[in-house]
């Protein structure tokens, strides 16, 4: 598996402290990014220094509590995790500004929320017996 | 004092894509800016799961109406960073030459719709006299006016010829003449320094912690060009980061006259070294692996995070665009100027909307 993403695997708990710490030392928040997983939506936050990528990765389970929001420390943030939460249905705790649902205008609530949804199987058709070469008598 | 609320958008004249201010003003001043996106949202994020990752290069490249080139060759410079694909140095080059004319196009569009936003018709009509020059070179190479469909993972579907070549750079040099006619009025006239000069100041602290991007960041003084990473031809080429210190509207509008430039020595420098060879390798077998790439669009650094799992569908697609990580920026700038100033402030952060709601 060919993989250039180098990631610093962290929990909720920690996120805000460690956000904190790259800012002091001066990098700047590119992106947050999310992954929709089979049981969870997986969270990558990229900062740049010098145009050197860190991330930082966590796991927001489905159904489990919040994620701290990081738009105290990077106000810009806000934009992030309003997407986040209107796309992937995950919930942010504290965020600078909350559009409560009203980011994205979106036809489904949560679009991104779900896996690809399997095929739909149709029923097969009944197929029908060929056609005996030799008619049928009685 | 009383305040109102006076909604700016979505449909205004001065805005080429759907964008809602909330403006909180007091008589003509604005204290606070609220903005509103999502009203064209297409989700197309969410296509890979039914595009196949060769397929999907075509909805990247649709993402943007104006920087569609670029959209597409982060895409498969992703791509093919996952699957370790060694695209032929004449495909880095030929990107590297369309996305500079996609650059050109670009920055000609914003300064017509900078010059009609300040009321300057004429201004507004040469400007995209000259981005038409440059779009009858990208029809003539690519057979596309705003999608070039040419960037394919693995390398370019269309070469260019020696004696194209040699048109093109004859072209260019009425092109970089005219460029400088209309740059000069930009960046001289009193009427177009009146409305700009000192309007939405940015200063280089508040520009790189608001995690602003391209000609916004540079125009307050940081020197960051993703085309400094060195993706396709670029670390074979000699630039420097095009950049002013003001941090007002003149300074980005500066900053974009200055790219034209660049982007057009750029031309000259990647025709001139322009190796031989293929144009494209063969590509078989699924991406499976991870990888965030960024290249230097005209609006700024474009994020593309791409995850694979040996499928043919990307298990996820995810484009972070300039306008994006401009828009806090834009609200920044909005409070305390002027009502009338709007408009041009709007402007200034060049805002693609069409990318923003990908």
């Amino acid at each position: 598996m060919s993989t250039e993403v180098v990631c610093e695997l962290i929990s909720a708990d920690c996120l805000v402290d460690r956000v904190r710490a790259l800012k002091q030392a001066g990098w700047r928040l590119v992106q947050i990014s999310a992954t929709r997983l089979p049981e969870a939506v997986e969270l990558t936050y990229s900062f740049d220094r010098d145009r050197r990528l860190a991330n930082l990765r966590l796991l927001a389970l489905s159904g489990g509590p919040g994620i701290p929001s990081i738009s105290g420390v990077y106000w810009c943030a806000l934009m992030y995790e309003n997407e986040i939460h209107d796309l992937f249905g995950v919930v942010i705790e504290g965020m600078a500004v909350d559009f409560k649902g009203n980011f994205y205008k979106t036809a489904i609530k949560h679009p991104f929320a779900s896996v690809k949804p399997p095929a739909a199987v149709k029923p097969a058709a009944a197929k029908a017996a060929p056609p005996s070469p030799v008619p049928v008598t009685a | 004092m009383a305040r109102t609320i006076i909604p700016f958008g979505p449909q205004h004249p001065v805005l080429p894509e759907p964008v809602h201010l909330d403006l909180v003003v007091e008589d003509e001043k604005v204290v606070e800016a609220r903005p509103s996106i999502g009203f064209i949202h297409r989700g197309l994020e969410k296509l890979v799961e039914k595009k196949d990752y060769q397929e999907f290069t075509y909805i990247a490249e649709r993402i943007c109406g104006i920087c569609s080139f670029i959209h597409g060759q982060t895409y498969c410079q992703a791509v093919e960073t996952i699957m370790n694909l060694p695209v032929p140095p004449r495909a880095h080059y030929l990107r590297t030459i369309w996305g500079e004319f996609s650059r050109l196009h670009s920055h000609l569009l914003w300064l017509g719709l900078m010059a009609d936003a300040l009321g300057f018709e004429s201004l507004f009509m040469h400007s995209w006299r000259v981005r038409e020059r440059v779009l009858k070179i990208i029809e003539a190479t690519t057979g596309g006016r705003v999608i070039f469909g040419t960037c394919k993972v693995g390398g370019v579907r269309r070469d260019i010829g020696p004696e194209a070549a040699a048109d093109i750079l004859k072209e260019l040099d009425g092109i970089e003449s005219d460029m400088r006619e209309i740059t000069r009025v930009f960046l001289k006239d009193r009427s177009v320094k009146d409305r700009m000069c000192g309007v939405g100041v940015l200063t280089k602290e508040e520009a790189y912690e608001l995690g602003c991007v391209g000609p916004t960041l540079r125009a307050s003084g940081v020197s960051q060009d993703m085309r400094q990473l060195g993706y396709a031809a670029f670390h074979e080429l000699r630039f420097e980061p095009v950049t002013r210190t003001d941090g007002d509207s003149y300074a980005r509008c500066a900053v974009r006259c200055g790219e034209l430039f660049q982007s057009v020595d750029l031309i000259r420098q990647a025709f001139a070294r322009l190796p031989g060879g293929d144009i494209a390798v063969k590509v078989t077998g699924n991406p499976n692996g991870e990888h965030i790439a960024r290249t230097e669009q005209p609006r700024g650094e474009v994020v593309y995070h791409l995850k694979a799992n040996g499928t043919k569908n990307l298990q996820r697609f995810r484009v972070r665009t300039p306008t994006f990580a401009n828009l806090p920026a834009l609200l920044k700038v909005l409070q305390g100027c002027e009502l009338a100033d709007v408009p041009v402030l709007v402007l200034t952060i060049d805002p693609c909307i069409s990318c923003t709601e990908r």
